[in-house]
């Protein structure tokens, strides 16, 4: 059996702010991580490659510096690695992101494909469904536990607005995974002996045979017009006075919108 | 298209290097070099000085296509079973709004579920909703629903696709959008249309609410959009709207995946938070567990429920389940008394478009101030226990 994971690095979001005067990003000294949905998909491969001794592929479409996330993925377990990784990828939005993964999972082979719910910078949760729809493979989202990994089926079940449901496919299946799904393990002293030693192969976009209108910006239907800061300040309305004044003023008002 | 410096007038002063969201300037042999993280988001475009970085048009950015063929907005009408979910009312409101602006009608798909509810979003709304009860739709299946909804996509050719961000239209509308591709734009809490080009801009947080994006999508069709639910307004409820109901068959749709259970979990207090009209909510200057049970009794009497920041949570003070914002939920009450919370974006992107907004807290200056429709700078164990009181004398 093998199994892709698709992982992305990004920045760690938490840590990133705004620049209110010029609303653009501020990333100084923001480090790079494995988006942390993707760990949990690492993860779930690992645990089943070791009840079937299925091959783990984690592949990654990224600039250069990807690598680490790759590098990341060999510590924790990974058998096998690919860079996707090509100037004529940058700009990507979720569809040639998707086309392109797609373009090189095909050339991988594979049962199950795992990503994470998301990426926490796009937050899109996208990439995922779009490569199963490419690679006209079913997909299900959201899979907060295993249940049954057959030779033709599995079985998952996957978190709904109110609950959950236990739904099975076909093998070959995509699945994106929420964190409830597992704790992702560390790595071993022995996997960052591998990590550091890894010859990490590349693939360019020949190697995954795409054409140069569906990746990248140019094969990318949307665009980013702008990005700016999130609230837009409105004028103060605050009631002065001491407290008994301010809560008569309050009641006041509630009493006018009817709510007491 | 490709963002470009012209080395010749660079002069390496750096201010484009701040400017980049996505860190894609580096000053190499003292001029600015574009890396590959580039995004061309544009935004170094007007910061530079000397106009040292330009835009270049390549061959094939203008992409033909004849988007006039394209007409109407429609929206995606999710249900769960049998019953239409909140978010297709809502969506028929920003639908509506939609297809006023463009001068064209709005339409409905619902698949699965019954007449009745397709003629309820009529009286939401639509002028027309495409129906197909086949009972492949009962349950929720990505395959199905996907090509259900590209096939009617390719025949009636719709400017605009709205459907709920909710866990159903986030997992089977990428596939439509990769099927006929075209852009789709994710968790949108804004649509607008440009004025000049008639494109539907559309609006959504990204970078963990970080900040806000106005994504476009000018050369395909249709512009689909997933919309957070609680974030639109629903249209007007009309009972006497006339709309045609376009029966639709399900041949030829196949399935892969099968749902062989489900099972319900939700928690009173999570239904009770989202349709609560008045939301009392707590943060971390509450200081302890005690200061919730004084926000249970004002709700109590406002026939409200209690929300709460991450901090209080993380606190331990009260459960998760009333936590609101980015990694809660996403609250739109009449009213939302906001106590000793800051104001952080992850806490406002779950509130902010709830009708009333009363803030009260300590610092005049928190952010919280800035959306709140009437603020108090105060002590909450100060101004919260007189509140209670005298709402009780008012009661009695
Ligand atoms: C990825 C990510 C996701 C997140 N998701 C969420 C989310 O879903 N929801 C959320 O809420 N947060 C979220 N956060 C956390 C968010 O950034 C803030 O840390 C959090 O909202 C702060 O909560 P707070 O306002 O209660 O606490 P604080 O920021 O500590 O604010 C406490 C406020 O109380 C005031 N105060 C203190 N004492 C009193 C008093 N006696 N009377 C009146 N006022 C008083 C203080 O002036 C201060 O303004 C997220 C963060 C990240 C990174
Ligand atoms: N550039 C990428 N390379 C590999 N996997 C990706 C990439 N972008 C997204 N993914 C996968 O798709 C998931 C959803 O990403 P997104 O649609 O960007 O929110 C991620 O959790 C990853 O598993």
């Amino acid at each position: 059996m093998n199994i892709i994971v698709c992982v992305k690095q990004v920045p760690d979001t938490s840590e990133v702010r705004i620049n209110p005067e010029t609303n653009t990003l501020i990333r100084e000294g923001v480090p790079s991580i494995i988006n942390p949905y993707d760990l949990h998909a690492v993860e779930a491969a690992l645990q089943i490659k070791e009840k079937t001794g299925a091959k783990v592929t984690v592949i990654t479409m990224g600039p250069p510096q990807a690598e680490d996330a790759l590098r990341e993925a060999i510590s924790m377990g990974a058998d096998d690695v690919r860079l996707i990784s090509d100037r004529a990828f940058a700009g990507a939005d979720t569809w040639a992101t998707s086309h392109a993964l797609y373009k090189a999972i095909e050339k991988l082979g594979y049962d199950i494909i795992l990503c994470g719910k998301q990426a926490i910078d796009g937050d899109t949760a996208q990439v995922g469904p779009e490569v199963a729809e490419f690679l006209n493979i079913p997909h299900i989202a959201y899979i907060r536990k295993i249940e049954d990994v057959g030779d033709k089926t599995i079985k998952v079940q996957r978190l709904m607005d109110d609950g959950y449901d236990v739904v099975e496919s076909t093998l070959p299946v995509l699945l994106t995974v929420v964190k409830e799904l597992n704790t992702p393990r560390l790595p071993s002293l022995k996997g960052k002996m591998a990590a550091k030693k890894a010859v990490i192969t590349k693939m360019d976009m020949n190697a995954i045979g795409a054409e140069a209108g569906n990746v990248g910006l140019k094969g990318s239907p949307t665009q980013v017009k702008n990005i700016f800061a999130p609230q837009s300040k409105v004028d103060r309305k605050m009631i002065e006075g001491s407290v008994e004044e301010q809560v008569e003023a309050l009641i006041r008002e509630l009493r006018g919108l009817k709510c007491v | 298209m490709r963002i470009v410096v012209n080395i010749e007038k660079c002069t390496g002063c750096g201010q484009c290097v701040e400017s980049c969201p996505f860190t894609s300037i580096e000053i190499k042999d003292g001029k600015a070099f574009i890396n590959e993280y580039c995004q061309l988001c544009r935004a170094c475009l007007s910061v530079c000085p000397e106009g040292a970085i330009i835009e270049i048009l390549e061959e094939g950015d203008a992409v033909e296509t004849d988007l006039s063929a394209y007409k109407g907005v429609w929206i995606f009408a999710e249900q769960r079973e049998g019953m239409a979910a909140p978010v297709a009312y809502e969506l028929l409101g920003a639908g509506r709004r939609l297809a006023n602006e463009l001068k064209t009608g709005l339409s409905a798909v619902l698949l699965g579920s019954n007449e009745e509810q397709a003629k309820e979003l009529i009286k939401w709304g639509a002028d027309k909703v495409y129906h197909c009860n086949d009972a492949i739709f009962d349950k929720f299946n990505d395959e199905p629903y996907s090509q259900m909804l590209v096939n009617l996509i390719r025949t009636h050719k719709p400017e605009i696709v709205l459907a709920g961000a909710t866990p159903i239209g986030r997992s089977f509308i990428p596939r439509v959008a990769a099927r006929v591709r075209t852009g789709l734009t994710a968790d949108c809490t804004a649509l607008e249309i440009d004025k000049d080009s008639g494109n539907l801009l559309q609006i959504r947080p990204a970078f963990g609410g970080n900040i806000m994006a106005t994504i476009l999508c000018p050369n395909h069709r249709p512009q689909i959009a997933t919309v957070r639910p609680r974030v639109m307004k629903r249209g007007e409820y009309d009972e006497g709207r006339k709309g045609g109901i376009v029966p639709v068959s399900a041949s030829g749709i196949t399935c892969r995946t099968k749902v062989l259970d489900t099972i319900k979990e939700a928690s009173e207090c999570m239904v009770n938070l989202q349709e609560a009209e008045v939301i009392v909510a707590g943060g971390r200057g509450l200081g302890k567990p005690e200061g919730f049970k004084m926000l249970e009794e004002l709700a109590e009497l406002l026939g409200g429920a209690v929300g709460a920041s991450r901090a209080a949570v993380d606190e331990g003070w009260v459960a998760y389940s009333h936590q609101v914002g980015q990694t809660g939920k996403t609250v739109c009450p009449k009213i939302y008394i906001a106590c000793g919370i800051s104001g952080a974006v992850q806490h406002l992107v779950g509130m902010q478009s709830s009708d009333i907004i009363i803030a009260i807290n300590k610092n005049p200056e928190a952010p919280i101030f800035d959306v709140a429709t009437y603020g108090i700078a105060g002590d909450v164990y100060e101004v919260v226990p007189l509140l209670i009181k005298k709402l009780k004398e008012a009661k009695a």
